[in-house]
């Protein structure tokens, strides 16, 4: 039975699977090459391809390094300027991320509990997505300097936002019918809330928690850009005019892991704390 | 277990008394001139047409919805908060909650009344026994078949200890299998622990086995047009029921009210 059903969620692939855990421990070793093995497939293809391009069209290392080239800067670069610019980097986006889940967390219990706050804060909100993020960045750096506050800051400005939507969305969209039940059973606002809404709201609340932690390197790299002086952003441009375009790769590298390690360890989190969800996707 | 939350004295004679209940939803006139009464442990089944207001009363019986005008009176508590205080609404989705365990969904009115989870856990956990449920504990609603879930909703709904009963279509949706066991399962249970039932259904033959006493509503606007006692030989099984003189001349009585 769990076989049929685990065989019709993987044929069912959906724009809303891919950002959605896979990784299923019933899986049987069979059952995961068939999930991840085409995409692994296909990034070797493109590495390969793009390791003979750059041996075989000559095309010069300051332009596009091949990535055996790419991989030997990390090593070589790894101890003097690569592992302390990650941790640099790391640390803002972790704590940018945390300060962003506790915001946006209780930003939306806030505008989901008081229905005049949500109608006065929910647009401007919104309004406020409009301001590009990049232009932010100087503005920090003048007003905190070039020390961790503004990178933390942006990153918990780009991370915020699809939380609180989601978890406002989620806690709105919960049946009403649940809320009914809960009125005839003893149930006061505080232990609906607590026992009901929340949790029903956890699921859509993951996927905006998830696409934050897709984006919360991107804000690192703007806040270091702005001013820094030391980090994965800072690395990149300092390398750029100095034509070390693989050490800029290999930080761009560093920076993807860093959000891949933030991605599964929200997924792990998911799995944790929602484990119904998947067990109601399957049904 | 007494209805604790209760504030109210209980007033035994009356049990529920609706009285000239108008509901109107913007220019829809859902009910009119409603007025139905029912004594204490007396189950009482509803029915009529799609979109007559059935569920409209029992939401206004519930303490859920108060009416536009007109009275209601549950065991003598009259505002909304007290009638919610009386009554356990039950609707055709189980509506247990997917986080919880079998468990926890069942102890969750005790858990709301300010019981620890360890104190609701040791009373309801005997009941299991008697639901047929025993083993299942610690499941996931997912893991249960719909008749399950079904009794779940239902132990969850007599562990609120209320003495009214407000079921809407409860077995709605079930296989008609599984349907004639949970039924036949919900009357020994309340033979066993009597309760004052609403049952509004649109199955005919249910609301006859399973009542005292069977209303018929009118099309919108929603009217009481009729009221039919029920009384049959005590019989063991749906399958004996449906096929006694008496059964089918209430069947009969009611369908003709229905279509009248």
């Amino acid at each position: 039975m769990s076989e049929l059903e685990g065989g019709l969620e993987s044929g069912a692939v959906s724009v809303g699977h891919m950002l959605e855990p896979h990784d299923d421990p019933s899986m049987t070793f069979g059952q995961r090459v068939k999930q991840f093995g085409p995409s692994a497939a296909v990034l070797v293809g493109l590495l390969l391809l793009w390791e003979f391009a750059a041996l075989f069209l000559s095309i010069p290392a300051y332009i596009l390094p091949a990535p055996s080239a790419i991989i030997a800067t990390l090593i070589k670069k790894w101890s003097s300027t690569l592992q302390s610019a990650t941790w640099v980097t790391l640390t803002e986006v972790l704590i940018g991320f945390v300060l962003a889940l506790i915001a946006g967390i209780g930003i939306a219990v806030i505008l989901h509990a008081w229905a005049h706050v949500r109608r006065a804060v929910y647009p401007l909100l919104i309004g406020s997505q409009t301001i590009p993020i990049i232009v932010i960045g100087p503005i920090l750096a003048i007003i905190f300097g070039y020390n961790i506050v503004p990178k933390v800051i942006l990153v918990a400005l780009i991370c915020f936002f699809p939380i609180v939507v989601t978890t406002i969305d989620g806690l709105a969209s919960v049946d009403p019918q649940l809320k009914r039940m809960m009125k005839t059973l003893y149930g006061t606002p505080w232990s609906t809330f607590k026992r009901v809404e929340f949790p029903a709201a956890l699921p859509s609340m993951f996927s905006g928690i998830r696409v934050a932690a897709t984006y919360a390197a991107i804000g690192a790299v703007f806040g270091e850009y702005a001013g820094s002086s030391n980090g994965l952003g800072y690395v990149m441009i300092q390398a750029t005019p100095q034509m070390q375009t693989s050490l800029v790769f290999a930080a761009i590298l560093l920076l993807s892991l860093i959000s891949v390690l933030l991605f599964m360890l929200v997924s792990v989190a998911e799995r944790i704390l929602v484990p119904w969800a998947r067990e109601g996707r399957m049904q | 277990m007494t209805s604790e939350g209760a504030t109210a004295p209980v007033d035994d004679v009356t049990g529920i008394s609706v009285s000239h209940v108008n509901r109107s939803f913007g220019s829809v006139v859902a009910l009119h001139d409603v007025d139905l009464h029912v004594s204490r442990h007396q189950r009482v089944g509803i029915v009529g047409p799609s979109g007559c207001g059935k569920s409209t009363l029992l939401a206004l019986v519930s303490g859920l919805d108060d009416p536009n005008s007109g009275d209601i009176s549950v065991l003598g508590a009259r505002t909304a908060k007290e009638r919610l205080d009386r009554c356990a609404w039950m609707p055709q989705r189980d509506l247990l909650l997917p986080w919880r365990t079998v468990l926890a969904n069942a102890s969750l009115p005790l858990e709301n009344k300010g019981l620890s989870k360890s104190a609701a856990y040791e009373i309801v956990t005997p009941l299991f026994e008697r639901f047929g449920l025993a083993g299942f504990e610690n499941r996931h609603p997912y893991e249960l078949s719909g008749g399950m879930r079904q009794r779940v909703s239902f132990l969850r709904t007599l562990v609120a200890g209320k003495d009214v009963l407000l079921l809407d279509e409860p077995f709605g949706a079930l296989d008609s299998i599984t349907r004639a066991d949970v039924q036949q399962w919900l009357k020994s249970a309340l033979d066993e622990e009597p309760r004052t039932v609403l049952l509004v259904t649109h199955d005919v033959e249910e609301a006859v086995l399973l009542s005292d006493e069977v209303v018929v509503m009118s099309p919108r606007p929603g009217r009481i047009v009729a009221r039919i006692p029920i009384s049959l030989n005590h019989v063991e099984s749906r399958r004996e029921a449906v096929t006694q003189p008496d059964f089918i001349a209430a069947r009969g009585l009611v369908l003709d009210a229905l279509e009248a």
